[in-house]
């Protein structure tokens, strides 16, 4: 395989995101793999945590600054990274299957005559040749393929590919500055959720769904989710139902998430769903009715009233955490 | 203006998927087609812009001949006509982005709608693709729409909130849940789309990049326990969360 391995950082408000260093923990696993070398580009203004990507594994890092580009423009960032990865002879350019990733891959792969691989959850390899394991169809099936063009584009699913724990060793920053970006699309502000975990990030989530009956009795997965330091998350038929918003929906036409530890109170566990939320490392179903498809995927079930069940819970975990 | 939209027909979100007997694709057993959801999205929206500026709207899908279905959809929910580019068989996301792009250069629509991914292969980037491929601009995940001339404002969802993106025509937008509620078809929108055309030609797909090796089923999980039907199981739950899963 010829060129080199270059993975892309992504930042939020000046710092280097977590899904990214899991990325760069995988390319410079490809790099040793492959025996070529691994680099690091970013785009953005100041970015305070910059240097600790050296603990994970790659030693330099090309940092684009401007103080236009603290917020996302694909314009702009897709034609700084692809001109970098040309110039670097870049063979394989990695993403994090992030909002941003996932909308910046793509450019980046016609400005650089790639071809794309979305999403993947495995890297294998057939000698020098990377076969790539994606979930399809939200993950109702696993589809296994190979990029046959000479520069490759791909993105991680985050939380999937460990990031390990870093060592102390500090990377060596280039930074450059960008004199005119190309800001044709550009982020103008950026709106908060105040204070909310989003579903796609987080390591802890607990679900609703309709067996919580009325919008208003939703406290209780909030309360659930706050003790456990979780994000919110809903089943369709909640959203459908005007409950709760689409950001928070789980499954195949919301997001698909897989979380330390998955919380469904009052979802039976339609296919849609299941799909989204299977691949959790531990799924806790609470659930009246015990023949619901919930029960099938869960690691530990309780076939009960979640109005007494998820009161109990929160309790019980106060007094275990205090 | 003319204002296309790139609809793609897949599985239903309820099909259950199985594997071929070529292990490269799924069984189509039982398995009932519909127009993707994010894709109605994007419709209802190309329609809203036309209803507000005028213009004319035309949908395109890349697919065998069953894609019709999903054309023909989009003509009774009210879009003006259809274009099916022809292609058999497995297409990578840059093949129908080369394919789509060709088809819009040669319509000149200067306002593009996808829905934000299809959800059979997730890939999420045709419509990314498409418009790197033909020059436009694209704001993805767009679950708010402003034209006003040749200025486009968008919020475009991201984790844990939105981003405002500022961009001009000519632009692809792709659809999110929450843009719009699609409008269904009515009696009459169904009885005009018999006389809307849909024209077909072949896909300038080109040759693929992504190769299938396999597809598969992902293990499957083994069920767990159910502990029991009361809170009293709440203790031991809670122990097992923080002793075995390790997350309390």
């Amino acid at each position: 395989m010829a060129g080199k391995i270059l993975v892309f950082l992504e930042q939020r408000n000046g710092e280097i995101k977590k899904a990214s260093f899991e990325a760069v923990k995988a390319a410079s696993a490809i790099a040793d793999k492959l025996s070529i070398e691994a680099e690091a580009v970013t785009v953005g203004s100041e970015i305070s945590n910059l240097e600790n990507v050296g603990g994970y594994g790659i030693k330099k890092v090309t940092h684009f600054k401007n103080s236009e580009l603290a917020n996302y423009s694909n314009s702009a960032y897709s034609k700084l990274v692809a001109d970098f990865a040309k110039e670097i002879g870049a063979g394989i350019i990695l993403f994090s299957n992030t909002s941003l990733g996932k909308d910046l891959a793509p450019f980046t792969a016609v400005k650089t005559d790639a071809g794309i691989a979305m999403d993947i959850t495995v890297i294998d390899y057939d000698g020098n040749d990377l076969i790539l394991t994606r979930p399809i169809f939200a993950g109702k099936a696993l589809l296994e393929l190979k990029v046959n063009s000479p520069v490759k584009v791909i993105t991680l699913r985050p939380n999937v590919f460990s990031s390990g724990e870093p060592s102390n060793d500090k990377a060596e920053i280039e930074v450059k500055d960008v004199s005119s970006p190309d800001l044709q699309t550009k982020v103008v502000e950026l709106k908060k959720s105040k204070g909310k975990l989003d579903v796609a990030e987080a390591d802890i989530i607990v679900s609703g769904g309709r067996g919580l009956k009325a919008p208003e009795n939703f406290h209780l997965i909030k309360d659930l989710a706050e003790v456990l330091g979780a994000a919110q998350g809903a089943s369709r038929a909640a959203v459908d139902a005007g409950w709760r918003p689409h950001s928070e929906q789980v499954g195949q036409t919301g997001k698909t998430v897989s979380p330390t530890l998955y919380v469904a109170v009052g979802i039976s566990g339609a296919i849609q769903h299941l799909a989204g939320m299977r691949s959790s490392k531990y799924i806790v179903a609470i659930n009246k009715d015990k023949d619901a498809p919930i029960f099938q995927v869960a690691d530990y079930g309780i076939a009960g009233d979640a109005f007494e069940i998820v009161p109990a819970l929160i309790e019980e975990i106060k007094r275990v955490k205090s | 203006m003319k204002i296309a939209v790139c609809v793609s027909h897949v599985p239903d979100t309820a099909a259950k998927i199985n594997i071929a007997s070529d292990g490269k694709s799924i069984d189509q057993n039982g398995v009932t087609y519909v127009v993707n959801p994010y894709d109605e999205i994007a419709i209802e929206e190309a329609l809203k812009t036309k209803e507000a500026f005028e213009g004319e709207t035309v949908a395109i899908s890349v697919g065998p001949e069953s894609n019709k279905d999903s054309i023909k959809k989009a003509l009774a929910m009210g879009i003006d006509s259809g274009v099916l580019l022809k292609h058999e068989g497995f297409i990578d996301s840059l093949g129908v982005a080369r394919a789509l792009a060709d088809e819009i250069k040669t319509l000149d629509a200067k306002l593009v709608f996808f829905g934000k991914q299809s959800v059979d292969y997730d890939n999420s980037i045709v419509g990314q693709l498409t418009s790197e491929l033909i020059g436009y601009n694209c704001v993805s995940v767009v679950v708010d729409f402003k034209l006003d001339g040749e200025k486009i404002i968008c919020e475009r969802e991201i984790e844990g909130g939105r981003e405002i993106v500022e961009t001009t025509l000519p632009a692809v937008i792709t659809a999110q849940k929450g843009l719009n509620e699609p409008r269904y078809a009515s009696l009459k929108g169904i009885m005009a789309a018999k006389k809307k055309t849909i024209e077909e030609k072949d896909a300038a797909a080109g040759e693929n990049v992504v190769e299938v090796i396999k597809m598969k089923k992902p293990p499957v999980k083994q069920p767990g326990r159910i502990l029991g039907e009361d809170a009293t199981v709440v203790p031991e739950l809670v122990k097992l969360l923080k002793e075995e899963a390790k997350v309390i």
